[in-house]
């Protein structure tokens, strides 16, 4: 009996298994294949961090990356800042976890928004980020393109003060400047400061104002049809959620019998990671965990294509104008009509049309003779 | 002697041998004023949205209406409402003034200004009602500020370079207080910080602010202690929060509650007892004594009024006001003629200018007569020629014409002929 049974039962699977064998090709390990190479390879990523001095940006950026980037910071005063330029500053570490390296880029911007008059103080920061295209796409079309660093700038969060009621007129200004060069995230600093209440007006009021201003913020990707209800919600609720309203913490305190980064009160402890005191964990979820390669995505496929199309445009304008033979990049040159013989035709053109008209008169003449 | 070198001489101490009386001057005088009602008039600088309506709020436990104002001003407005407020038989007419669109443009160097202008505009309203011949002083609506509030944005570092330039521009004029508004965003350490960042900026550049005086013993001890806890780090609320089983104004946070009215919490306490019960009077004695004294000093300065002569003879004001007022009725004459003088010479001018232009027209004119003559006169002849060749051709059109009707004749007399020529 029991050999029968196993007779019996073996059959099928030994077919099973040779079918499976058939038609096994082998391309489902691709995902594990492009995993193991990446890890190999590294990744990196530039985040620009923007806001008006005072803000917690480097407060978060240490809280996000759970590291001490701001070491032996020079703060101004305030008479300094009266007339202050914004600078550009890089810092670059190199992290790992699990053994997947990353080099982080940080991209910070003191002095924005920091002088009395601010007029076009977003301009070093637009003029950063198309150089850093510019430099792309000068690698990119060079000859030797085996070590290109991408330099560019894939996510740039912005950080808007809790203290008013809403957008500022430098805040529209500065996202409508850089919407179209970078991803803009832009995020509630100091949250501690509101109720969940005034989180709410305040968070409606913002997402009011950059639909009305005609800001361009980045869009989370649609999560696909087929993925389950649970994370659909989770989807939703994240995009509901935005502007994030954020606090960072670079000290440990004691909560409910455990260290967490805080913030320590007279009357309460704040905890960066807790879900009902603020949005720091979707964030920090949103940017590293889940969407960080879409950030460079778009930045590659959207925000840089554009600045290369455009480039390239002026460019051709440029060379059909100079008449010169060589460029710089290679790129095919569009069938522009040349100058000169453009200025032959209507020459011409010209000429013909004053030989008609003598030619009719003529005729008029002639028939006013004859008659 | 003069009368008024007598009155200074020697001033004796007498002792009482009894109960007098006039121990009740100052109860007289307080009654008085409790009657005629007192005056106060707060400014409020501070960026939009920083916490100004709702600190005025809680200091005076009412709801003074004010509507929220929008980030898009153009410029920074002062908007003052007045309200009555009575407590214990005692009535007190306040002035709150906001500063409306404060730090919201990008450019903010003339942010400052509107403040200056209205602040001065006040005093100046003063000056001229104390200039005046016939005054009522004692029941003017002083409107002048006694206090202005600067609300300094929490963010963490120090001073924004906004706030340095404004209290700069403002110290010599009214009495400030700095206050680190909606402190419940800085715990306790950044906030030890904050202070004394703040204060040493202050200091360093050169920023008078209003000192709590410690002259009077009475309020000596507690005034100086207050002066070293400067800038107040305020939490405003009218909300009710439940504390233990009591309800108290504050603000309800996921981790735990603020309460406004408690000392460990914030420092709204010590800024209501120091504004209103304790200085109140001393705030208005500063704005009068010194603020506007300055103010007068350089505004009359400015007109040309002088407290002693070159020969150090003091001058009286209406001696000066005299010379004043004929010195300007001269230049007002003089400018008259001056006006005068060059409108003649426009006059002129224009005159002339348009004599030469009637004579060019008239020339112009002269000239198109004469070659429209020419031309007349060479269209004529043209007519003629062309009348001529007219009629020479018509004579040759006649006689082709004849001679084709005499050919066309000949024809038709001899078609035979031709038959018979062409049959031979």
């Amino acid at each position: 009996m029991t050999s029968n049974i196993r007779y019996k039962s073996r059959i099928p699977v030994k077919t099973e298994d040779s079918i499976e064998e058939k038609q096994y090709v082998g391309f489902a390990t691709l995902p594990n294949q492009v995993h193991r190479k990446s890890v190999k390879k590294g990744f990196d990523f530039t985040l620009m961090v923007a806001g008006e001095s005072g803000m917690g940006k480097s407060t978060l950026v240490n809280s996000l990356f759970l590291t001490d980037l701001y070491k032996d910071r020079k703060l101004l005063n305030a008479e300094e800042r009266i007339n202050q330029t914004v600078e550009i500053i890089k810092h670059t570490v190199d992290i790992e976890e699990k053994g997947v390296k990353l080099k982080l880029t940080i991209v910070d911007t003191p002095g924005f928004g920091d002088a009395v008059n601010n007029n076009e103080c977003w301009k070093p920061i637009t003029d950063y980020i198309d150089q850093q295209f510019e430099q792309y796409f000068r690698d990119e079309s060079g000859l030797n393109r085996k070590n290109i660093q991408d330099n560019r700038v894939h996510c740039c969060l912005y950080f808007i003060p809790p203290f008013g009621h809403g957008l500022r007129p430098v805040d529209v200004e500065f996202m409508k400047a850089l919407h179209e060069k970078v991803n803009i995230i832009p995020l509630i600093a100091k949250a501690d400061c509101l109720t969940p209440n005034e989180i709410k007006k305040l968070k409606d009021r913002i997402r009011e104002e950059i639909d009305k201003f005609g800001i361009k913020v980045y869009q989370f990707p649609e999560c696909d049809s087929d993925e389950d209800e649970e994370f659909k919600q989770l989807d939703k609720e994240l995009k509901e959620c935005t502007p994030f309203a954020v606090i960072g913490s670079n000290t440990v305190v004691e909560a409910r019998g455990q260290r967490v980064r805080g913030r320590l009160y007279p009357w309460g402890i704040v905890e960066v990671e807790n879900q009902s005191h603020c949005d720091f964990v979707k964030l920090r979820n949103m940017l590293i965990r889940s969407h960080m390669h879409d950030l460079k995505d778009v930045t590659c496929d959207v925000h840089y294509e554009n600045y290369r199309a455009q480039c390239i445009q002026e460019m051709t304008s440029k060379l059909a104008q100079d008449n010169r033979m060589e460029s710089p990049i290679p790129i095919l040159p569009l069938s522009t009509p040349d100058v000169d013989t453009e200025k032959l035709i209507k020459m011409k053109d010209e000429e013909l049309k004053r030989m008609q008209e003598m030619l009719n008169k003529m005729q008029q003449q002639m028939h006013d003779k004859e008659q | 002697k003069k009368f008024t070198d007598m009155i200074n001489e020697d001033k004796r101490t007498l002792e009482l041998s009894g109960h007098v009386g006039f121990d009740s001057l100052p109860d007289q005088l307080v009654s008085k004023a409790s009657a005629q009602g007192f005056c106060f008039n707060i400014l409020c600088v501070g960026e939009t949205g920083i916490g100004k309506s709702t600190l005025m709020n809680t200091l005076f436990n009412t709801t003074f209406e004010n509507e929220e104002a929008s980030h898009y001003e153009q410029k920074v407005e002062l908007r003052p409402h007045t309200y009555e407020l009575q407590e214990s038989n005692v009535n007190l007419k306040l002035t709150v003034v906001h500063t409306v669109g404060f730090g919201d443009q990008i450019n903010k160097e003339q942010s400052y200004k509107p403040i200056l202008e209205y602040i001065d505009a006040q005093f100046e309203k003063f000056l001229e009602e104390e200039l005046k011949i016939k005054r009522s002083l004692f029941n003017y609506h002083d409107t002048r500020i006694h206090i202005c509030l600067y609300f300094i944005a929490p963010n963490g570092h120090s001073l924004k370079s906004l706030d340095l330039v404004t209290m700069k521009k403002l110290d010599s004029k009214v009495n400030i207080i700095p206050v680190i508004a909606k402190a419940d965003t800085v715990s306790r350490n950044e906030l030890e910080k904050l202070k004394i960042k703040v204060m040493s900026e202050l200091v360093s550049n050169g920023v008078q602010i209003y000192q709590f005086p410690t002259e009077d013993e009475a309020v000596a001890e507690i005034n100086s202690s207050m002066n070293t806890l400067l800038p107040f780090a305020v939490v405003g609320s009218v909300d009710d929060v439940k504390v233990g089983n009591k309800m108290v104004k504050g603000r309800l946070y996921p981790w735990g509650s603020v309460e406004v009215e408690n000392e460990k919490h914030c420092d709204f306490v010590k800024l209501r007892e120091m504004l209103l019960r304790v200085n109140m009077e001393d705030l208005r004695e500063q704005t009068h004594a010194r603020h506007y004294e300055l103010y007068r000093r350089c505004k009359l300065e400015e007109m040309g009024f002088k407290d002693t002569g070159t020969d150090s003879q003091s001058f009286s004001l209406q001696q000066t006001y005299e010379a004043k007022r004929k010195e300007f009725l001269v230049e007002l004459q003089r400018k008259e003629e001056e006006m005068r003088q060059m409108f003649v010479n426009k006059v002129k001018e224009t005159e002339a200018e348009l004599k030469e232009k009637e004579k060019e027209l008239h020339e112009r004119f002269e000239q198109l007569k004469r070659m429209h003559q020419e031309e007349k006169k060479n269209l004529e002849e043209k007519r003629r020629e062309l009348e001529e060749e007219m009629n020479a051709f018509n004579r040759r059109k006649v006689a082709a014409e004849t001679l084709m009707g005499q050919a066309l004749q000949g024809c038709s007399q001899q078609p035979f002929k031709k038959d018979k020529d062409k049959k031979k």
